[in-house]
């Protein structure tokens, strides 16, 4: 579903103002598109547009720096974003079990949002906190040492609690 | 009485924050006369989270702390009772995990407030740079020279080499970068670093700016970082108000400001030239090398990029001089190294050990050995770039020349150890699918032949390996090495061809008898039920997520392996050890 950007709304005015304030300092592409995500939460076609707009290069060169980094995301994510955790140290400790524990929860596997737009899943590289593993990240929290009956149940928690 | 409560990204995860809030808490409630601070990374993750207490009887260090226990620490700070957290404290076994190291980076670990530039002053901060800018650049440089300090990023190239050409090139500005995308999974140094101990970060860089002749630099660091970009935004902030940063620093000519570029994910981006493309705003893709950064790099500009680690030996090697830090080490290989330490070992964390010591010395004798003393299968090193080496070579020395020449490398200093239950072809499989969607796409060889190479050992942990399989992924993974530009590609097929070579029986069984050794390939196994060992106590079958499991109470039950999806519940469930892999 795509957003509708709307040109007076404060979103809009703040990507405005930090347009202006970066269009002038070379090689801020890749910052101007973190900025614009924090703004936006994900990175709508019509921004990308407006960005190359603002610093002046073709749509093409801002779609293909924003492709090329993992950061970055065209769709909108669910309240609760899952990192799952891929790292080598997750992967020696089962993190597969986990992933599929996830995805017979939810229904949804790497890089998807459930229907009811609560949780999108995501692998990643690595979150550094090997001596945990597996593990995983919701929002801001960190979930170590899981099983795949304590990833349903943190799940189901999670769910339970926005209902 | 002091007490500090660890606070890096690990202690973190495993619930420090809550304790240190649930401990102010009770600290201002009960108006009682303690300190509470925190400090960085211990190092000692699997006994996170931990709390220190200092007082008259020295330190108490409080390991696997929950909420529950603040009680009791609040209990003894109040009464000096110490009955109650006894059951904390830390074991000698468990403490020597530290007393075996050797520590020059981490040196300041668990022991500074990171977010304090006054405690990093008080541990001699920022004398190194002071020492430094008595000396003329060219003299740091020999400094440098004379320890043998080299890359600590994965290159392992002489440092002192690449700031001199730096320094010599012509052209102005010239640029200092720190590369702290630390993208290896299993790695975890650069990020302890910069959470831990900012400001020795801060001190390298500058020390190495003095050199090189640049009075601009910039921290390249991952984006998936939060508290490491947090922690040294501080750290900068705080350095610059106290004069370290800026012009004129110390009353010299030499000025220099550094400033934080947080990376948007790409493990390309490790590699130098494409780190510099993506400050420049572009896709992270490598450059054709020559002309080096020191020639040519951000901006066209002379630049010197260093890893975190390389930096933050710098000031201990002002210190106490480049001969002191090679006093430790190999004749190849010069002082300390830090190693993440991970997997199936029983004591993880981050190991600092000065070079040459053996493989034995860090898994056994400081990480304690296997956990649930499985058989020890072999370490992977230097993750997707590096090799897996088997328990034959356990008493390998670690130094730069001789992981080489196994076929690893010293890479960042991911070490992640293997048991029996790790399938090898699974590992290899593992990191190719890393590299494959990690190759930024500019060679072909590493676009398409990690991509082949993925295919091939999908299909051999798939059960439908093709005769000759063995032999196509080393002729392709030898031309993958050869035919690409950068070290990804270049180095990509490693754990291909280390696992071919040290475990080739396992690649054997895969192709031509379709079976997993490990027990991991699912494709390749099978569950059943012994008739004889089964209770009929049923739990297995209220596990099967597809009803796969039938039989009577208190009768042998059994599997339908047309419906079983392997997912391994009855296995997990059994007590009686009565379901068995095929």
């Amino acid at each position: 579903m795509m957003k509708q950007i709307k040109i007076f709304s404060a979103e809009f005015r703040l990507l405005e103002e930090m347009l202006d304030t970066y269009k002038n300092i070379p090689g801020s592409l890749i910052t101007v598109l973190q900025k614009a995500q924090e703004i936006y939460g994900y990175l709508p076609t019509e921004v990308l547009s407006l960005i190359a707009d603002g610093l002046e290069i073709p749509v093409a060169k801002v779609f293909g720096v924003a492709s090329f980094y993992t950061q970055f995301r065209f769709q909108p994510v669910g309240k609760y974003l899952i990192l799952l955790c891929k790292g080598t140290a997750c992967h020696v400790n089962a993190s597969q079990a986990i992933e599929q524990a996830i995805e017979e929860e939810l229904g949804i596997k790497d890089g998807q949002t459930t229907p009811d737009g609560l949780f999108t899943l995501k692998n990643v590289a690595c979150l550094g906190c090997c001596s945990l593993s597996p593990v995983m990240m919701v929002n801001e929290d960190t979930y170590g040492s899981l099983t795949p009956d304590k990833t349903k149940k943190i799940l189901q928690k999670l769910r339970e609690l926005s209902a | 009485m002091k007490i500090a409560v660890g606070q890096g990204s690990c202690g973190t995860a495993a619930g420090a924050g809550k304790i240190f809030s649930l401990l102010q808490k009770s600290i201002s409630n009960g108006g009682l006369e303690a300190d509470l601070t925190i400090t960085g990374c211990i190092g000692m993750c699997f006994l996170e989270p931990i709390v220190d207490i200092y007082d008259d009887a020295g330190l108490k260090r409080l390991v696997k702390v929950t909420e529950n226990d603040v009680e009791a620490i609040t209990d003894y700070i109040k009464t000096g009772t110490a009955s109650k957290i006894e059951h904390l404290l830390i074991t000698g076994e468990d403490n020597a995990f530290l007393t075996k190291q050797t520590r020059v980076a981490l040196r300041h670990f668990g022991l500074i407030n990171p977010e304090d530039i006054n405690d990093y002053i008080a541990a001699e901060g920022y004398t190194a740079l002071k020492k430094a800018l008595a000396m003329t650049p060219g003299e740091v440089i020999d400094e440098v020279k004379l320890s043998g300090l080299a890359g600590r990023g994965g290159a392992g190239f002489p440092t002192w080499f690449k700031w001199d050409a730096a320094r010599k090139s012509e052209g102005n500005p010239k640029y200092l970068i720190c590369n702290a995308d630390e993208g290896d999974p299993g790695a975890f140094m650069d990020r302890a670093i910069i959470e831990s101990d900012p400001h020795l970060l801060i001190e390298g860089m500058l020390i190495a700016a003095y050199a090189i002749g640049a009075d601009n630099a910039v921290v390249y660091v991952r984006a998936e970082y939060p508290l490491a970009i947090l922690r040294l935004t501080k750290a900068l902030e705080q350095a610059a108000a106290a004069g370290f940063l800026g012009e004129s620093i110390l009353g010299t000519a030499f000025g220099c400001d550094i400033r934080i570029k947080a990376g948007a994910g790409a493990f390309v981006c490790g590699e130098e030239t494409a780190l510099i493309e993506s400050l420049e705003g572009n896709r992270g893709m490598p450059r054709l090398k020559p002309p080096f950064p020191a020639e040519s790099g951000y901006w066209g500009k002379p630049s010197n990029i260093n890893n975190v680690e390389t930096y933050a030996n710098v000031p201990w090697i002002l210190l106490n001089g480049g001969p002191a830090f090679a006093s430790m080490g190999t004749e190849d290989s010069k002082g300390t190294k830090v190693f993440a330490l991970t997997g199936k070992v029983k004591r993880g964390g981050l190991v600092e050990i000065p070079m040459g010591k053996t493989l034995r010395d860090v898994i056994f004798d400081i990480g304690g050995g296997i956990r649930g003393d499985a058989r020890f299968k072999g370490v992977q090193m230097g993750g997707p770039s590096g090799g897996c080496i088997p328990a034959s070579l356990i008493d390998t020395p670690i130094d730069y020349k001789k992981l080489g020449a196994l076929g690893a490398i010293m890479g960042s200093g991911g070490m992640v150890v293997m048991d029996d239950s790790t399938c090898m072809v699974g590992i290899a499989k593992f990191f190719l699918d890393f590299t494959a969607k990690e190759s930024c796409g500019k060679c072909v060889h590493c676009r398409i032949g990690t991509k082949r190479l993925l295919e091939i050992l999908e299909r051999i942990c798939a059960g439908e390996a093709k005769p000759g399989d063995g032999e196509l992924l080393e002729e392709l993974g030898k031309e993958v090495k050869s035919g690409s530009l950068c070290g990804l590609g270049q180095s990509a097929p490693n754990p291909v061809l280390s696992t071919l070579n040290y475990y080739k029986s396992e690649y054997e069984a895969h192709i031509h008898e379709h079976k997993c050794p490990a027990h991991e390939c699912k494709s390749l196994i099978m569950y059943l039920i012994d008739s004889e060992k089964c209770t009929g106590c049923t739990l297995c079958a209220k596990k099967c997520p597809v009803g796969a499991i039938a039989g009577e109470v208190k009768k042998p039950h059994a599997i339908d392996n047309d419906l079983c999806t392997k997912c391994g519940n009855c296995y997990q469930v059994c007590k009686f050890g009565a379901v068995r892999i095929l």
